[in-house]
């Protein structure tokens, strides 16, 4: 299958250069496409798609009535990243966590960034996601954000930026995993010629930093994952954590507080429970704390979280850093508290909060996407240029009904990669969420997820609205397509 | 383990092994059918009895016939026991508990499903429906094979023998019992030719017409019943069932040696050694339709027992094992 008929449309492609030579890093791969006829790849495509859904990777849409689960499209043209890039990549997203993680300490605590007026005092006064039975608590480690999925996109000029930051449940690292799993058992040729980071290891590294925060005194402990249950849209990839990591998988109704300690119900009686990652929501955690109506949780959970005889991951109350108006303010926040630039910088962001940005976001929504602070899966965007007269209208009026609750960007041109439709192959926008574990020390796990919008045009990657995935390869440093094994191995 | 996946467990093993008994009855019926040729239509309603949901059926389609029978009993989504229901309840079981299980077992379970959700759609099922119950049947054995060979023969796995060999238990009855439905032979018929392939049909659903000729040879009611409720060997025979699952049972609690800690133990064990000191003549002279009534009453208390031992114990009961019996 020749790439004769493939256009870059001015875009930036992860693939190919504007003339439409190979970029260097992905060379081997286009000569093995070529090799292959449309056809084998087709078939390859279903063969992919079948093994998902026999292996039953789905997920859950809310809403859609024909059948609560569907597979995720998954296209085997794989995103590259060249190691050198990586490096860099890995270097800020471990400076963005660890500056972070001090700030929400410091928020549940004496608020020096406010009073030493590195951030205004409005953006946490007003932060939705603050919890204030959180205020003066100390994690195990002093670490809050344990598992993170940073958003990252490349912009049209090839600029890699932060987009978004998920501290509170991020989702879909499963994906990576069975992505590359996958991708080895339909088109293991693909792989000819490549040096790529692995991210099998990925749940030993969870592991271990989910037994680094147990309680003081727990020599041996027992960690469990804590799903909301089978409804839940991430549901797959829980019981693939839990499996991979050889724990139990537990729901609310199977733990229960007594004497001080957390326990779960087991055949042989109690059994107590040393570390819980939980995939609820702060807010559904403990219905003695937070919401009371809550029917997932673990009625006095928190008490003993608090006493120190329990460690969750991630810390209840991470979520005031999800916030997108704080997102704004981070290239203070890694300023203030580590005296740095930033490595990855944001997308430039106007911040309705602020009197004069508010403004200026009125004045020229036509070129703005607006994002509500506190949504995540991509709702409640509006794209600006793409509006119509009546939702831009709409827009502004919420955003002065609550400013502080919208931040506006510039449309950004998402970088592409080349995916099959049909019978040939187009490019089509891509993000990259990589995952991030702080226990230790900080890991970033090589790659991440590529979302793919599948749909023609479309920018929105999110798997309820259309979007796909693909599998990422980093490739290790200084070992591309030439065949450098050789000089790699000198230089170590 | 935690006792929901214990229980979940328990109830993916049960409904396959339900799925599986819906394909035999129904299998068993087609051939049936064709062995007794036109005029026997009447034959469809004893199987509705077996599965004991008539009045649903007679609420939903009316007077039975092949069709409708079959398609109420396979896939027929309202009826919680059709094939098509009980493999969604078994996947649905098989996800809440899919880091317990292998993941050879989760995906063959999962493609079980939804070859018989895919069936339920094509016409050509009902048409040739033989293939179709056969490939139930066989895939229901793979899972079995699977679950054996992949799974760690730990607690879990005990739990799903028993789950599985419980719904045998009663569904080998209910196949006995259909007897009592249909073929309650007038005096006139007894031994006769109908009467001989009936019975046959019969051990044959139960996949043991075989074995039973290699222990009996000549077919009459009493060895059939004797074969099918007592036999020790054969594995659907009600008592092999008992036997395995009682062993299964004392691999979970620890019990061997006739201490007997728990509700559970208690009721599954004096149930089991009642078939074992059981003698063919007396059930049928206390009548066969009555003593299966009570094998399967005795087996429904036996599954609330396991529910309340190891499923849903009280809170606080970090002993749920009743202290009361281990004195006395």
């Amino acid at each position: 299958m020749d790439f004769q008929t493939y256009e870059t449309e001015g875009f930036y492609d992860e693939l190919f250069a504007p003339d439409g030579t190979p970029r260097s890093r992905g060379e081997p791969l286009v000569r093995r496409l070529q090799t292959i006829s449309m056809e084998d790849l087709q078939r390859r495509q279903k063969a992919a798609e079948m093994a998902l859904l026999n292996m039953g990777i789905t997920f859950a849409v809310y809403g859609h009535e024909a059948g609560t689960e569907k597979i995720w499209p998954f296209d085997i043209v794989p995103r590259i990243i060249d190691g050198a890039e990586w490096d860099h990549i890995e270097r800020g997203l471990k400076q963005r966590i660890h500056a972070l993680n001090l700030f929400i300490d410091d928020l549940y605590h004496d608020r020096k960034i406010v009073s030493d007026g590195a951030v205004p005092e409005w953006l946490i006064s007003s932060a939705k996601n603050y919890l204030k039975p959180c205020q003066g608590m100390n994690p195990p480690r002093g670490t809050w954000c344990h598992i993170t999925g940073t958003d990252l996109v490349r912009d049209g000029d090839g600029q890699i930026y932060v987009l978004e930051d998920n501290l509170r449940c991020p989702s879909g690292v499963s994906y990576v995993l069975e992505n590359r799993e996958i991708m080895k058992r339909t088109f293991p040729q693909s792989f000819d010629g490549f040096s790529i980071l692995p991210v099998e290891d990925y749940p030993d590294k969870l592991l271990e930093m989910l037994m680094h925060i147990a309680p003081e005194g727990v020599s041996d402990p027992t960690v469990v994952v804590m799903t909301p249950g089978i409804f839940n849209s991430a549901y797959f990839e829980h019981s693939f954590l839990a499996q991979r990591m050889g724990v139990e998988l537990v729901q609310g109704s199977d733990l229960v507080v007594d004497g001080g300690l957390v326990w779960m119900r087991t055949t042989k009686g109690l059994e107590r429970v040393d570390v819980i990652y939980r995939r609820i929501d702060d807010e559904f955690l403990d219905p003695q704390t937070f919401r009371a109506d809550s029917a997932l949780g673990v009625p006095g959970l928190m008490d003993v979280y608090r006493a120190g005889k329990v460690a969750l991951a991630n810390a209840p109350g991470t979520g005031v850093a999800d916030d997108k108006a704080v997102y704004a303010f981070v290239p203070q926040i890694i300023k203030y508290y580590l005296g740095e630039d930033m490595i990855l910088p944001n997308v430039p962001s106007f911040v309705c909060g602020d009197e004069q940005q508010c403004q200026h976001v009125l004045a020229n929504i036509d070129k703005l996407v607006i994002k509500p602070a506190n949504e995540s899966g991509g709702y409640g965007i509006l794209l600006g240029p793409k509006a119509s007269h009546q939702e831009r209208e709409r827009y502004k009026e919420l955003i002065q009904a609550n400013p502080r609750n919208y931040i506006a960007q510039p449309m950004l041109s998402l970088s592409r990669v080349p995916t099959i439709v049909e019978d040939h192959f187009e490019g089509r926008h891509v993000d990259l969420r990589p995952y991030i574990l702080y226990g230790k020390e900080i890991y970033v796990l090589p790659g991440g997820l590529t979302r793919v919008a599948l749909r023609k045009g479309s920018l929105v990657v999110n798997s309820s609205q259309g979007g796909g995935s693909k599998d990422t390869w980093v490739l290790r440093n200084g070992f591309s397509h030439k065949g450098r094994m050789n000089s790699q191995r000198q230089a170590v | 383990m935690l006792s929901r996946v214990a229980d979940s467990i328990f109830w993916m093993s049960r409904y396959i092994e339900r799925a599986e008994n819906v394909a035999r009855f129904i299998h068993v019926n087609l051939r049936l059918a064709i062995d007794l040729g036109p005029g026997t239509a009447g034959q469809w309603a004893p199987l509705i009895y077996t599965t004991g949901d008539q009045d649903l059926f007679a609420e939903r389609f009316g007077e039975p016939d092949q069709r409708k029978v079959i398609q109420f009993l396979a896939f027929d989504g309202e009826n919680p026991n059709s094939i098509l229901s009980c493999l969604r309840s078994a996947r649905e079981n098989a996800r809440t508990v899919r880091e317990m299980i292998s993941s050879l077992m989760w995906e063959e379970i999962n493609k079980f499903f939804l070859n018989v959700r895919a069936a339920a759609h094509n016409q050509n099922v009902l048409d040739n429906p033989f293939d179709f119950f056969h490939q139930v049947i066989l895939h229901s054995h793979l899972i079995d094979g699977i679950t054996a060979a992949t799974m760690s023969h730990g607690e879990a796995w005990h739990f799903s023998q028993i789950g599985r060999l419980l719904e045998r238990a009663d569904k080998t009855s209910r196949i006995l019992d259909v007897k009592y439905f249909t073929l309650l032979p007038s005096v006139a018929e007894v031994g006769l030719a109908v009467d001989t392939i009936q019975w046959s049909a019969l051990l044959e659903s139960a996949s043991a017409l075989e074995m039973y000729r290699k222990v009996h040879g000549r077919i009459t009611p009493a060895q059939v019943a004797d074969f099918l409720i007592l036999d020790r060997e054969f594995p659907r025979a009600m008592h092999f069932c008992l036997i395995e699952a009682e062993d299964s049972l004392a691999a979970i609690t620890g019990n061997r040696g006739g201490r007997i800690y728990s509700s559970a133990e208690q009721k599954l064990g004096r149930l089991r050694s009642e078939l074992n000191y059981a003698r063919i003549d007396e059930i049928m002279q206390q009548g066969l339709h009555e003593f299966i009534d009570q094998f399967q009453i005795r087996l429904n208390d036996v599954g609330l027992a396991l529910d309340e031992t190891f499923f849903t114990p009280p809170v606080g009961g970090v002993t749920p094992l009743a202290q009361t019996q281990q004195s006395a």
